[in-house]
């Protein structure tokens, strides 16, 4: 990894310090405010900013695989629902207490990632794509004939009825905080250090990155296990609010859509995106309600358009209109989104 | 016997598997495009289907031509009013196109013909067999399958290497700059690809439709099925289709021996084990050639 301090250029370096203050100053009071919410907002205020949250830790990762890295994930599922599940069997089954449980989880799923690398590594580009999403399908099936946790029923969390209603509500919450803005800074972080650049660099060429010295494998495979560690944080989380977990809807490639239309129409490619297509989703979500498919068809259409007419989605948009916000967004050449990976199987 | 049976089972299921994969194969050799809608816009071809014996009171086998034109057309202008604008972008943008189709087909199915399994009545053929002696039977209509896919094949296979519009289709396959150096339109090109992929998925959904119930959710786990089987088979070898779609049914037919719930485990499992140790798949074509 020598050959990375050559490539950027010193204005950027400037530029990305300058950067990094910038979201400090705002992120800081952002976090206690979220934090507070709980003093002052009713809990179905803090079920919806739950979900809000856990959708952004899961935009924020999927971003970093495909935004980033050029690895197309539609199987993160896999994570979510084995966190979910890992969550049950840790304090359900196991009997340790939930703050403890889900970090520990968190932990042993980004693990099992590696498991599941070794699959999905053989395939690139589109066909890594469909293999994610084989691997969460084997994923839901094995978890789908195992009795201990409930088979195809699922099961329901009960290790958090100890919190009463409105602490478990709020528990939840405060995770999902920590989750949400969690993912932000490690998808900032991991973007400013060298693995960010060796990211980059792969994304645009794995030949040409290899050839500055970049350990390609090595690289995918830290964001790729990054990524299936949040999602397993996520899916706790969700679960943690949702309670009842089914295998069906728990390994559902669902939760990739809702990660593509965040990404898609908030803005590829960009730490801020994913935050901002989050509350349009969410808000969205709560204009619509119940018309489930119109909204999936109107979803659908949406991320067509802006990856057909702008990929940076929104956020790209505005970066185009407002020049102090193009300095601070990651300038992501769109048009050379992996052309290394377009090859199928090496 | 029973294992016998299976693999002979296994065998015919492997027709249809091809069947699939084959539209998903000829459009990633062609233009790199991963049609994850590949297996949605079958299901929408089996719907098609239903449309037109409705209307017409056909019976299925008689709708397979006008369901190949529809799909056909509908292909051509979906790439080049959409899918063209996504391929020289890199794996991502026609990636998320076709997933946001998907998306999209399945849901419009949903509110047009709701979550209701819905069948394609092909008469008496459904149940004939053909009997081979020692209690083993083969039926009829899962070999009608097969034949269709080996002829599909045959004829793709033809095309590609007989015929002007073939020949340019696997140039620009191989090189797209030079291709269109030399005179042949892309643009028009990818259009005929998808327009002939669609065409072999409107018979995967036809034949899906007379084996089994469909709905509109049924789309993704025929895209998976495909995608394995591709992979199985060898990339941008089009006999490693068949072979890849015989791989997986022959696996899903032994796990249903097993225990029926073992079925889609079993074909996923062998997919994984060839992926881990022979990932170039079981037939790759040598040399560069994709299509």
């Amino acid at each position: 990894m020598t050959g990375q301090a050559a490539s950027p250029a010193t204005p950027r370096q400037a530029s990305r310090r300058q950067g990094l203050s910038w979201q400090v100053v705002a992120g800081l009071p952002t976090l206690v405010i979220l934090l507070s919410v709980p003093a002052w907002r009713s809990s179905g205020d803090q079920q919806l900013l739950t979900q809000l949250l856990t959708l952004l830790a899961l935009a924020e990762v999927w971003n970093l695989l495909a935004g980033f890295g050029g690895l197309i994930s539609i199987g993160l599922q896999a994570f979510i629902g084995l966190g979910a599940y890992g969550l049950y069997v840790a304090s359900d089954l196991v009997g340790l207490e939930p703050v403890v449980a889900l970090p520990l989880v968190t932990v042993v799923i980004g693990g099992a990632a590696l498991v599941s690398a070794l699959f999905v590594f053989r395939l690139s580009g589109g066909y890594f794509a469909v293999g994610t999403w084989v691997v969460a399908e084997v994923v839901r099936l094995i978890v789908s004939n195992i009795s201990a946790v409930g088979a195809g029923t699922g099961v329901s969390i009960q290790s958090l009825a100890q919190f009463g209603p409105a602490g478990r509500i709020s528990l939840t919450y405060w995770l999902a905080v920590v989750v949400g803005a969690g993912s932000v800074a490690l998808v900032g972080a991991v973007m400013r250090s060298r693995l960010g650049l060796a990211l980059r660099a792969t994304r645009d060429g794995e030949v040409a990155a290899a050839i500055l010295g970049v350990d390609v494998f090595r690289t995918k495979l830290i964001v790729y296990v990054l990524a299936a560690a949040v999602s397993a944080a996520a899916g706790a989380v969700i679960y943690m609010s949702l309670l009842r977990i089914q295998p069906n809807a728990a390994f559902s490639v669902d939760w990739t859509a809702r990660m593509i239309f965040v990404v898609m129409i908030g803005g590829l490619g960009s730490v801020e995106g994913p935050i901002l297509g989050t509350v349009i989703y969410v808000a969205m979500h709560q204009w619509l309600g119940d018309f489930d498919t119109a909204y999936l068809i109107l979803l659908g259409a949406i991320a067509i358009g802006f990856t057909i007419a702008s990929p940076g989605g929104l956020w790209g948009l505005l970066a185009r209109l407002i020049p102090p916000l193009r300095r601070r967004h990651f300038n992501v050449d769109l048009s050379a989104v992996g052309p290394a990976q377009t090859e199928a199987i090496k | 016997m029973d294992w016998l049976n299976a693999l002979l089972q296994g065998t015919l299921l492997g027709g249809y598997y091809a069947l699939l994969a084959t539209g998903l194969s000829l459009v990633f050799g062609v233009m790199r495009l991963v049609n994850l809608a590949n297996g949605d816009l079958a299901v929408l071809a089996a719907y098609v289907a239903l449309v037109v014996v409705r209307a017409t009171g056909i019976n299925p086998f008689l709708a397979i031509l006008p369901v190949i034109v529809v799909l056909a057309l509908a292909g051509y202008l979906l790439q080049r009013l959409i899918l063209n604008r996504t391929v020289e972008r890199g794996p991502l943008p026609p990636l998320i196109v076709t997933f946001g189709l998907a998306v999209i087909i399945q849901n419009a199915l949903l509110v047009v013909f709701t979550a209701n399994s819905q069948g394609l009545d092909a008469g008496a053929i459904e149940n004939a067999s053909i009997d081979l002696g020692n209690g083993l039977a083969v039926g009829l209509y899962p070999v009608l399958t097969l034949l269709v896919a080996v002829v599909t094949l045959g004829g793709l296979s033809l095309f590609l290497g007989r015929t002007r519009l073939g020949r340019a289709l696997r140039a620009a396959s191989d090189d797209r700059e030079a291709a269109s150096m030399v005179g042949i339109d892309n643009d028009h090109l990818y259009g005929v690809a998808m327009a002939i992929a669609m065409g072999t998925l409107a018979l995967a959904g036809i034949f899906l439709g007379i084996r089994t119930t469909f709905a509109p959710s049924d789309g993704p786990v025929s895209l998976i099925f495909a995608f394995e089987t591709v992979i199985l088979g060898g990339l941008g070898s089009l006999w490693g289709t068949l072979v890849g779609g015989i791989v997986l049914g022959v696996a899903q037919a032994f796990g249903n021996q097993v225990n029926p719930a073992f079925q889609l485990l079993a074909g996923h499992l062998v997919f994984l084990a060839i992926l881990l140790f022979r990932p170039q798949g079981l037939f790759p074509r040598a040399g560069v050639r994709q299509v």
